[in-house]
């Protein structure tokens, strides 16, 4: 019993070391799986981040590969593109933002429920790109808030996964509980 | 049925309006001294000549002369599938002409785009607003004394636009340089 308990102790000692959300070992434990709030709620939001497509420009194409079949992004659980901004979680703005296109955007950002995120497909969302023009917002953080960039003119598919995992690790990591009254800024 | 014939016909039946054609290319151009009469002429055309597709209408800003506009219109027949170019001006202090969205319907978005990048007007244009840049914006950027970069706007609650950082640019590219960094994009003075 004693080394039992030594046991589970060093198994929580490394939990607290790895920073993993869940402290289970089935041999141990059972069927009880002992976490925080927080942390199941977070597991449950990012493995099913539902994309709103803000296809501007091109990025939209490479936007389209990585939900097709080589690339599939819904080995992430990110494949249902809503195009809805109310059933939407994440904002994937590929392309370029005109001032023109801007007003839309933001209206749209404005409707999707919370929790929301962005992530900035390209070098054109992220900063304006190529566009150092009169008609080219300088990036869409200009306007709402961004929380992953993606490099590239257009970004490989995989540069676009490799973001979406690290927004499931950023979400992963959010109070959900601390926020849940939190007014939407 | 040639391009010359139709201009001719066409120089014929507005003689004191119309001055050429003149032939560039095998592009056949007519002048309109007086952009008033815009439409009368582009009617004619359409209606006897068989010029039944408007391709394009677009503007030049002939910054420094006068009159400092230059209006270009850009006809073409199905039927004898020949090409006509229609240049008018007009004044910067009147950039004022009649539409001709009542003969080729296209013109409608042609002429809105002459008017949100130059600031011309096409009077009797049955919605004549913006098209590329927002509602309100208050400058016409294609003009030539309008900075590539932009001016700062603010339309509270509305839209705004800040200049875009050039760094130092345009960043230019020179072709037919010897090597990559001679023809690669880079400030270029033309001063210096």
């Amino acid at each position: 019993m004693t080394s039992l308990l030594s046991k589970r102790g060093l198994y929580r000692g490394e939990l607290m070391q790895t920073q993993a959300e869940i402290g289970y070992d089935s041999k141990i434990e059972g069927d009880v799986i002992v976490t925080r709030a927080d942390a199941v709620l977070n597991w449950f939001r990012k493995n099913s981040l539902w994309p709103m497509p803000m296809g501007l420009a091109c990025c939209a194409i490479e936007l389209m590969a990585a939900g097709a079949a080589r690339f599939d992004i819904s080995r992430f659980g990110a494949e249902v593109m809503r195009f809805s901004p109310r059933q939407s979680d994440v904002m994937i703005v590929a392309g370029t933002v005109t001032y023109k296109m801007a007003l839309a955007v933001k209206r749209i950002y404005d409707q999707m429920a919370e929790p929301k995120w962005v992530i900035a497909m390209g070098a054109c969302a992220s900063t304006g790109g190529m566009y150092r023009s009169y008609a080219v917002l300088q990036g869409v953080d200009n306007i709402i808030p961004v929380n992953v960039y993606v490099a590239g003119c257009p970004p490989r598919p995989e540069a676009l996964l490799d973001a979406l995992i690290k927004l499931q690790h950023k979400v992963a990591q959010e109070p959900v509980l601390a926020t849940q009254k939190r007014v939407a800024v | 049925m040639t391009a010359n014939d139709l201009a001719a016909q066409l120089a014929g039946r507005f003689a004191a309006l119309l001055s050429g054609p003149t032939e560039f290319r095998g592009e056949v151009t007519l002048q309109l001294n007086d952009s008033e009469k815009i439409a009368e002429v582009c009617a004619f055309a359409k209606s006897d000549l068989g010029f039944d597709a408007l391709l394009d209408l677009a503007s030049v800003d002939n910054y420094g002369n006068d009159p400092r506009f230059t209006v270009v219109y850009e006809l073409y027949g199905y039927g004898h599938r020949c090409h006509l170019r229609l240049k008018t001006s007009v004044s910067e202090e009147k950039p004022e002409l009649p539409t001709v969205t009542a003969i080729w319907k296209t013109a409608d978005w042609h002429e809105r785009e002459a008017y949100d990048m130059m600031g011309i007007r096409f009077r009797g244009h049955p919605d004549l607003r913006r098209i590329l840049m927002w509602e309100g914006y208050p400058y016409f950027p294609l003009r030539k004394d309008f900075p590539l970069a932009g001016r700062p706007t603010e339309l509270p609650e509305v839209a705004f636009t800040r200049p875009a950082p050039l760094e130092g640019g345009p960043f230019v590219t020179v072709p037919g340089g010897k090597d990559t960094i001679a023809r690669e994009p880079r400030v270029r003075n033309p001063a210096g």
